[in-house]
């Protein structure tokens, strides 16, 4: 029992056939698709590392099959920006030396952007209850919520 | 592969999904958020042999108001449970509780049906489902069926469906009162609750003439403290009030301790978190 899947990951279509259903999101963007910046670490919810964009919301891909996302548009680190042309939070956390060994940057940074689009992030305490779900074994947290916190007011400039 | 494997179904209507669960005789799972099936999956502590997902039935996504009721169908996400204007103004207290339904990435993908099914001691919409004497309708192969909160919750992660029922709805009797709080302690914030107190009362004048209490994280289900909404009633309101609560909540539960906290931390906890809602809800005016 195999499914055809088909998505748009980053902005390029993808038809995979002979999906087996018990294949995880996580595991058919790295696997299948080859896009390695997507990271796994926990396989079952807790760390945050393989959080991607699914229609524009933060999910966990390791807590989702291929399957279910047929029909979506997915975003992971690799369609932020580029090494020549970081987007706004990628260089903030370049500024505010927001990652060390990186293994959780693409789950930080995926899950920064979701935040930033919903919620006012005001305070620290909001954004470290926001970062809750994503586990980082280096940084200590501090920097990467200076990066976030700077992003946040970088955006409230702009928009006021 | 993480998964054992299984054969997947994804039904668009209900009596479809239902079909397709009498069919798998008991060896069938229901996939709404995944967001706690999907990690039992990955570690093959179950094994299902057809996974029945929901995700297409479309008709099992709302929040509506019925009359002096909200109804929520089984497959809407937490996050449209946090942002909707309906929930804020109508049920205050799962609003103020949705923040605490785990991570932003979970919220994004579990549903109400979900957690209120998996039953877990420590979530939030199990209890909350008590605290408001929600009603869940179900349906199975022999039809549909209404089941109250406190009927649903056996015991740790055990509801009282029928291996072919699915909840398809859940109706919150909106309550008429002045002063409510959700208080919480987890370990990291949006874990599984350590303890927490629920509370809502409606104040006549210096006096409480309706209350409602509910604590969770503290035992094998959720727990309504009625015998404490009893002893409420008709008291006088002073500036003893909290700690007199705080008491009382304590004195009828004996809190369960795990790896995660110990039974007399859990039991202190519960008690200064009964006392803080208590005074939140008196800090409203009515």
């Amino acid at each position: 029992m195999t499914a055809t899947v088909s998505v748009n990951v980053n902005g390029t279509k993808y038809d995979v056939s002979d999906v087996e259903p018990r294949l995880l999101l996580s595991d058919f963007l790295r696997e299948t698709l080859g896009l390695t910046g997507t990271h796994v670490g926990c396989e079952h919810g807790v760390c945050g590392a393989c959080t991607v964009l699914v229609n524009g919301d933060s999910v966990r891909s390791c807590l989702m099959l291929a399957v279910q996302a047929n029909g979506t548009e997915i975003t992971t680190v690799e369609g932020l920006g580029t090494p020549d042309g970081l987007n706004e939070l990628q260089a903030q956390f370049r500024e505010h030396h927001g990652l060390q060994c990186g293994f959780c940057t693409p789950g930080m940074l995926i899950t920064g952007e979701d935040l930033l689009r919903k919620y006012p992030l005001a305070t620290d305490d909001e954004i470290r209850e926001g970062l809750s779900g994503n586990l980082c074994r280096c940084t200590g947290y501090q920097n990467i919520v200076a990066a976030i916190r700077s992003a946040a007011a970088m955006r409230a400039e702009k928009t006021s | 592969m993480k998964p054992a494997k299984f054969d997947y179904v994804a039904p668009t209507t209900v009596d479809a999904a239902i079909e397709a669960l009498s069919a798998a005789n008991g060896e069938g799972k229901i996939l709404a958020g995944g967001q706690s099936l999907l990690p039992l999956l990955n570690f093959r502590m179950a094994r299902p042999a057809v996974l029945v997902d929901l995700n297409g039935i479309k008709e099992l996504s709302f929040i509506e108001l019925r009359g002096d009721r909200i109804a929520i169908g089984a497959l809407t996400r937490h996050r449209e449970i946090e942002q909707s204007p309906l929930v804020a103004s109508k049920l205050p207290v799962m609003a103020a509780a949705m923040r605490h339904v785990a991570h932003l990435a979970i919220r994004n993908r579990g549903t109400i049906g979900g957690s209120v099914s998996h039953a877990d001691p420590a979530a939030e919409l199990p209890m909350l489902s008590l605290f408001y004497d929600a009603t869940l309708s179900v349906q199975g192969s022999s039809g549909r069926r209404s089941i109250a909160a406190e009927d649903f919750f056996v015991d740790a992660l055990t509801n009282c469906l029928e291996p072919d029922e699915i909840v398809v709805e859940l109706e919150f009797p909106v309550l008429q009162h002045s002063g409510w709080a959700f208080e919480e302690v987890a370990r990291r914030f949006g874990d599984f609750a350590l303890a927490s107190v629920a509370i809502s009362v409606r104040r006549q004048s210096s006096t409480i003439d309706d209350a409602r209490v509910a604590v969770m994280g503290v035992a094998d289900t959720p727990l309504r403290l009625r015998q404490v909404e009893g002893k409420l009633t008709g008291i006088a309101i002073d500036g003893q009030t909290p700690d007199r609560f705080a008491e009382l909540v304590t004195s009828c539960v004996s809190a369960n301790g795990d790896l995660h906290a110990s039974a007399e931390y859990r039991q202190h906890l519960l008690g200064q978190l009964a006392k803080r809602a208590m005074q939140a809800s008196l800090a409203a005016k009515g």
